[in-house]
């Protein structure tokens, strides 16, 4: 007999601010939030029976955000795929950014992905709390998720809380965070090679947050992020 | 007739972490020289790479170090490659996320741009990328692989050479290039060196063995132990090693 240890359930999100993806349905989209008073548009996602969603956050430089999201995989073979970045440089204390990531199993064989990078500067603080909950029936769930920081100087705050809800037996789970600085070696080894160092930076940091990067499809968009981050290197 | 000094270091004394590593070093060197330095583990070969090259967190306490007249130890690292020294890594550093291409073409443009000339061609980099990997026997799909990630260490060196190669540097100082090669693999690494070296160019080659030194045959070789030169001259130096190690000098 299962454990269903201390299980709680809660209603699937609803309302006018859940993306609702049905049976079979495939969603993408891309929530780019760069100036003051952007917001995602959504707090909650329902993916149905065979269906897909993926969404990328880009959240850019001076501004403040919260970014509270639920995602409820209600049916079989559901997919969902997070992933973002969020670059924040601290200017005037603008930079409060939150992530606040609620990744629901509820059914079995649903595979969630989420992957998160961020760069903090000046006196930005990021709070990244991601949450995967998988109910006592939801066995065969693949779920991970991935959060990594780099500190690009000593007042930014990073504060990464990652938390795994299992209360079934037959799953493959995992998450990971880190909170590092740019790797010095490699700058030296750049500069070596007559880089400069600004540049060696912006190459590390650019590197550091392809792999979210890469999945966008807009060039003007891709070269926006590098152009912000060649700004945050100055800093 | 004798050549333009490249190299001059005058009494030079470095510390790493309160303690004294290199003790008063001198040693001067002209275009067209290879100069060898060998000693045993510790003796502070690594120092002296690191030294030249700008390395953060070594304290020079005394001395100085003169590259075609300028004050070499006031410069960025990346002012002393604009200058022309290039140093290969006794280990190499891997960039994940950063093609070969990608770190090339950044390196060789930002040279460039430091002296003034126009940025290189995209078809005659490209051009010169098949050529100077071809030099060293790298396969044109290193091309596309990120910086050193996954190369064995024989791959990590030819790399290495490979980038010397790339951006034609006067004054190259290869530390420990030859340690973890096998007997082909040091082959390539020296005729890539070999096949670099002009009258106008120098290196300082820095190993405990003196099998590259077979290949390389050196103008000059130095014996550095406890920080200190204990011992310059020529290639007989490297015979008198290998017959009785560095415990004579």
């Amino acid at each position: 007999m299962i454990d269903h240890g201390n299980y709680i359930p809660t209603p699937v999100v609803s309302g006018p601010e859940v993306l609702q993806v049905r049976d079979g349905e495939q969603a993408r989209r891309t929530i780019l939030l760069q100036h003051p008073g952007d917001v995602a548009g959504f707090t909650g996602a329902v993916v149905g029976t065979d269906a897909s969603l993926e969404l990328i956050f880009i959240v850019l430089p001076g501004i403040s955000a919260e970014i509270p999201l639920t995602v409820d995989l209600c049916g079989e073979h559901a997919q969902a795929t997070l992933a973002g970045i969020y670059l924040a440089s601290g200017a005037e204390n603008a930079d409060s950014v939150t992530f606040d990531i609620k990744m629901c199993h509820r059914v079995p064989n649903c595979t969630s992905r989420q992957l998160f990078n961020g760069l903090a500067a000046g006196s930005a603080r990021c709070n990244f709390f991601g949450r995967i909950i998988v109910a006592p029936d939801a066995q065969q769930t693949e779920a991970y998720q991935e959060n990594h920081n780099i500190l690009l100087s000593e007042e930014a705050r990073i504060n990464t809380k990652p938390q795994l809800e299992i209360y079934a037996d037959d799953v493959k789970c995992s998450h990971g965070a880190t909170i590092g600085r740019l790797n010095e070696d490699e700058q030296f080894y750049m500069r070596s090679r007559g880089i400069p160092e600004e540049e060696a930076k912006v190459l590390q940091m650019i590197s550091f947050v392809a792999p979210v990067v890469t999945r966008l499809e807009d060039p003007e968009l891709i070269g926006r992020i590098e152009q912000e981050i060649q700004k945050l290197a100055k800093t | 007739m004798s050549h333009e000094i490249l190299l001059k270091i005058s009494g030079l004394r470095v510390r790493v972490a309160d303690r004294e590593i290199l003790g008063g070093i001198d040693l001067e060197i002209r275009r067209g020289e290879i100069h060898a330095v060998m000693g045993p583990n510790g003796a502070g070969k690594s120092t002296l790479a690191a030294i030249l090259t700008g390395k953060p967190n070594y304290e020079v306490t005394d001395g100085s170090v003169e590259f075609l007249g300028r004050d070499l130890l006031a410069m960025k690292p990346e002012e002393r490659a604009w200058a022309g020294i290039f140093l290969s890594f006794q280990y190499p550093i891997e960039i994940p996320g950063v093609s070969i291409t990608n770190f090339m073409k950044t390196a060789i443009q930002a040279q460039r741009k430091a002296r003034g000339q126009e940025p290189m061609k995209a078809g005659d980099f490209l051009k010169l990328m098949k050529e100077k990997m071809a030099l060293v026997q790298m396969k044109p799909e290193f091309a596309k692989r990120e910086v050193n990630v996954g190369f064995s260490g024989g791959e990590k060196k030819r790399n290495e050479i490979f980038q010397m190669a790339m951006l034609n540097p006067i004054l190259s100082i290869l530390d420990e290039t030859d340690s973890g090669l096998d007997v082909d693999a040091l082959k390539i690494v020296a005729d890539g060196v070999d096949a670099l070296h002009t009258p106008e160019t120098a290196a300082i080659i820095i190993t405990h063995y003196p099998k590259l030194l077979e290949y390389l045959r050196p103008d000059v070789v130095h014996v550095l132990k406890a920080g200190r030169i204990v011992a310059t001259g020529g290639r007989d130096i490297i015979d008198r090693i290998e017959k009785s190690g560095f415990e004579q000098f």
